[in-house]
């Protein structure tokens, strides 16, 4: 049960927050109410710093990250510098589908946010589907980031075999190849910089008797399509225009989707998935729609990692009330749903005894609420949604940006006195 | 109505993309009416807006009816000789991203639902800054501004938006409602506005509440 060799306070800790959080995901009554911090500039902002400044400073955010975990003490974090901090590197890439602070026309206060666009046209369905890495690796590539537009370049290896695979090595000394791979090395070795930064904050928190509750990302298939591939307008036409094209393009991704995250937590030598979904939610889709489109090709994701022995935490966007007599088909003790605007009450009674509830104080209360405030609503979901085990308590998608420091402070605070 | 047309309607109404605009260009190349042809896609429309508003249908299929009248319009539009058209509107909604936020979808969405419902949008985009809307406002003296964004930023942005336009003296003439991500009666309250919206029907209910036909 100790981290390292030697028994230390801190260990003893971190074994508990373990247990905690663990007892919550596999539906037992822990000791008392688990929570996790998970935020993308909240904890940038409380220690003063502004988005660009924590997109940028590494060394700047890991401090601030260690200063809002020691002060909440919650029983597992989300590593900040995954979600934030790929500034320069970006900068490296001359990256497109992101607009951020101090980049072009957005002010050093404002949040990176994802340019939704087609980045995928309708009659590469097939291309994608029959050779994905080759359609990322000579398309998608080039089409996000402006310094890897040579990439489109390279040699289409599956057609170039024997003694043309030594030929092709002339393609690598094209000058604008060239300089991809050099601006490919760039950005690895910035990224890297920024990896070394993140992992000895993870260490020192460990050493403080933290750890880390996410160790990898993954994604709804449809998800993919929507955001990254077709566009949301593309996409939500493409249940009509191109339904089968679309349902062979999930198939796909179901089988292609999974073992990024598999092979990520198996490097941070942990077991939780974030899985942030888009699509999901009431109102976006039919209930036909969601389990033609949605659930049936995201279960199996879902499942292909329970499977992997991984924890999926899902993150389901909006509210998502309706859905849940269909998603809550998951094997018991393995999920946990984090819900934004889901009826909580309603959540608690459709998953009791399958799936572990995470959230969800809302984003206007801890922005706009006072401490009081936090406290009423959290004993409420104690009370009802904590019953019985199966509850982590968080704010709806994560702590707000803006939130005030005295209700974040309260919410994580008030945990404490939720005892079993 | 004439079975032609009836069949337009319905084809539309029930998301037949191919066979709509098949049919909406045959009609118009053997000499229909072309605003008598665009009148059958609102009423369409409005069949589609009421079966959003009754849970039948959702955004795929807003998107898709958009995309109809869109086709067809780009046909019928050209034929139609100046001085004609002009359909009446029931009043004017401004509606805009506040500054900071770079999200449209719901936005664009309302003011689909807007339109087919007889309000004439105006959409100053996203990213707007308070004195945009404040412009705006005195340009086109619209009865409803419509304030959207997705991300938590927004909530500042909308509050100091509605602060520029009660500074202008513009506020006492103007109903105001907000929307998008996590905007709900705390975030009304905080900004000041007249009501919040969940949804694209909230907004049309909200107008119509204010605006009446």
């Amino acid at each position: 049960m100790s981290v390292g060799s030697a028994v230390t306070p801190e260990s003893v800790l971190y074994a508990q927050r373990q247990q905690r959080l663990m007892d919550a995901i596999e539906l037992r009554e822990p000791d008392r109410l688990p929570t996790i911090l998970f935020s993308h500039f909240w904890v940038a902002h409380y220690s003063g710093m502004n988005c660009r400044q924590a997109m940028y400073d590494y060394e700047g955010l890991a401090a601030a990250m260690r200063k809002a975990v020691v002060d909440l003490e919650p029983d597992g974090f989300q590593p900040v510098h995954a979600v934030v901090a790929f500034g320069p590197t970006m900068d490296i890439l001359d990256y497109k589908q992101l607009e951020w602070p101090g980049h072009k026309g957005l002010s050093d206060e404002m949040p990176f946010q994802y340019l939704d666009a087609e980045y995928m046209v309708p009659n590469e369905y097939e291309e994608y589907v029959l050779d994905p890495t080759g359609f990322m690796l000579h398309k998608y590539m080039p089409r996000v980031a402006g310094a890897l537009e040579p990439l489109s370049q390279l040699p289409m290896y599956p057609g170039v075999l024997h003694t043309r695979i030594i030929q092709s090595m002339e393609a690598y000394a094209r000058p604008e190849i060239r300089r991809a791979l050099e601006t490919l090395i760039k950005a690895g070795g910035e990224m890297q910089k920024m990896r070394a930064v993140q992992s000895r904050l993870i260490e020192e928190l460990k050493v403080l008797g933290f750890p880390s509750a996410a160790h990898g990302t993954s994604h709804a298939p449809f998800d993919v399509a929507a955001d990254y591939l077709r566009g949301s307008k593309g996409a939500m036409l493409d249940l009509f225009r191109n339904k089968d094209r679309l349902l062979s393009l999930m198939d796909r991704l179901t089988t292609l989707i999974p073992p990024a995250a598999i092979s990520a937590a198996k490097a941070a030598s942990g077991n939780m998935i974030f899985i942030p979904l888009h699509w999901g939610l009431d109102g976006f889709m039919s209930p036909k729609q969601f389990t033609t489109f949605f659930w049936p090709q995201f279960q199996k994701v879902l499942l292909t990692l329970i499977e992997a022995g991984l924890y999926p935490h899902v993150l389901w966007e909006g509210n998502c009330t309706s859905r849940l007599d269909v998603i809550k088909d998951v094997p018991p003790g393995k999920c946990v749903y984090f819900f934004e605007r889901t009826d909580m009450f309603k959540a608690k009674e459709a998953l009791r005894g399958t799936v572990c509830i995470r959230g969800n104080v809302p984003a206007s209360m801890l922005i706009t609420g006072a401490p009081s405030d936090v406290r009423e609503y959290c004993k409420k979901l104690f009370d009802v949604v904590g019953d019985g085990g199966g509850f982590i308590l968080d704010a709806g998608v994560g702590v707000p940006d803006e939130a005030k420091p005295e209700n974040v402070l309260a919410m994580y605070r008030y945990s404490k006195e939720c005892v079993y | 109505m004439d079975d032609q047309s009836r069949q337009l309607v319905q084809m539309i109404s029930d998301m037949q993309e191919e066979d709509a605009v098949k049919l909406a260009r045959a009609m118009l190349d053997s000499g229909y009416d072309p605003i008598k042809l665009l009148g059958h896609c609102r009423e369409a429309m409005e069949i589609v807006g009421k079966r959003y508003a009754e849970g039948e249908y959702f955004l795929p299929e807003l998107m898709l009816a958009g995309e109809m009248l869109k086709e067809i319009g780009d046909v019928a539009k050209p034929l139609i000789k100046k001085d004609a058209e002009g359909a009446k509107t029931i009043g004017t909604v401004l509606i805009g991203t506040v500054q900071g936020d770079l999200h449209d979808i719901g936005k664009n969405i309302v003011k689909f639902m807007l339109e087919i419902n007889g309000y004439k949008v105006i959409d100053l985009g996203i990213d707007v800054p308070a004195a945009n809307f404040v412009e705006s406002i005195k340009e086109h003296k619209p009865q409803v501004v419509g304030l959207s964004g997705f991300l938590t930023l927004a909530f500042d942005a909308m509050k100091s938006t509605i602060e520029a336009i009660k500074e202008a003296g513009l506020r006492e003439n103007t109903k105001i409602m907000i929307g998008g991500g996590q905007v709900d009666e705390t975030i009304r309250t905080y900004t000041g506005a007249d009501a919040f919206g969940l949804n694209a029907m909230d907004a049309v209910s909200l107008c119509k509440q204010w605006v009446p036909a």
